[in-house]
């Protein structure tokens, strides 16, 4: 729809994508595969420390462990839910698409809701990006920058979906908008599939 | 220029008429390898052994995502081919690092 806009402006036939689709999903497509190597640089910086060190920290105990997975269902919930928006928008369904996009904030606010009740637990600890009291101290270092950023990521997708939700309601929806920013929101539970393997299952205190 | 907009075309329709039904199936697989991982967690396998269960399986839910949530499959085989391969060779760049870790931990660092 991009292009047709791009075309009238330009008054000429307007060549058409070489991949098929349109300009601002390449765009998105481009701002995720570079987003993937500041968390592939982050998750293989933690990785490398976890390797590297045998006094790495395994402070998650079963609490950390069952409260991690509660927020990757909500994760994954807000992904099925995400699609199905995508999938109203694109038969300008708007009440459907509103409806859904909702339900993914609600779970992406309720899965930063709980994160940020893991890092005050970790907290009170004594933990910090300097020290913790179980072991290496690389390892508050990379997990709050780690997850600080997948949470920051998270927050401005539940903007975004905001910002979106708003626009379905109004006269400029475009279905596309809806899908292209259904791009970002997979790709936030996607690093989240790698970094709760990574981060909490491979530090799982067992007693 | 006609067969590059009924390619645009039959994209376009290839992402709105797709069941639902594949979306809770792929929805139903995460949680259930999500499981899986929590399951390993709490098995007494060495480091290096884990992060290789836990990689597998981690690719194997980004491919989910990647290909059904993100739609990738309903793309054309050319945007396909240039987007999975940039990413996946960008991060495959860094595994050169890895080495270095075993190094230091075949050195007994304290």
């Amino acid at each position: 729809m991009a292009d047709t806009t791009v075309e009238q402006v330009l008054q000429r036939p307007y060549e058409p994508s070489l991949f098929g689709t349109y300009s601002k999903k390449i765009g998105m497509w481009l701002f995720l595969l570079s987003d993937s190597l500041t968390f592939g640089a982050l998750l293989f910086a933690y990785t490398y420390g976890r390797i590297s060190n045998p006094d790495w920290p395994t402070p998650f105990g079963s609490h950390s462990i069952v409260n991690a997975t509660v927020m990757t269902g909500f994760l994954l919930t807000s992904s099925l839910t995400m699609v199905m928006a995508v999938s109203a928008a694109s038969f300008n369904n708007r009440k459907g698409a509103i409806g859904w996009l909702l339900a993914t904030m609600f779970c992406g606010t309720m899965f930063v809701v709980l994160h940020v009740r893991e890092w005050l637990g970790l907290i009170s600890e004594g933990m910090t990006p300097m020290k913790n009291p179980w072991g290496a101290p690389q390892f508050g270092g990379t997990f709050f920058t780690l997850t600080g950023l997948h949470m920051a990521h998270v927050t401005i997708g539940v903007i975004y979906l905001g910002i979106i939700a708003i626009r379905t309601g109004s006269k400029y929806f475009k279905p596309e908008d809806v899908e292209v920013s259904g791009l970002y929101w997979h790709f936030v539970d996607l690093v989240w599939m790698f970094i709760f393997p990574m981060v909490y299952l491979m530090s799982t205190k067992i007693t | 220029m006609a067969s590059e907009d009924a390619v645009i075309a039959q994209v376009e329709e290839a992402h709105r008429h797709h069941s639902k039904t594949q979306f809770y199936i792929v929805w139903i697989a995460l949680l259930v390898l999500t499981g899986v991982e929590v399951m390993l967690a709490y098995q007494r396998l060495p480091p290096v052994r884990m992060l290789s269960f836990l990689m597998v399986l981690s690719i194997v839910k980004a491919a989910l995502i990647i290909a059904w949530f993100m739609h990738m499959k309903y793309e054309i085989p050319r945007m396909r081919r240039i987007i999975m391969i940039a990413g996946v060779v960008c991060l495959c760049l860094m595994c050169i690092f890895f080495p270095d870790a075993y190094r230091i931990l075949r050195m007994g660092a304290q």
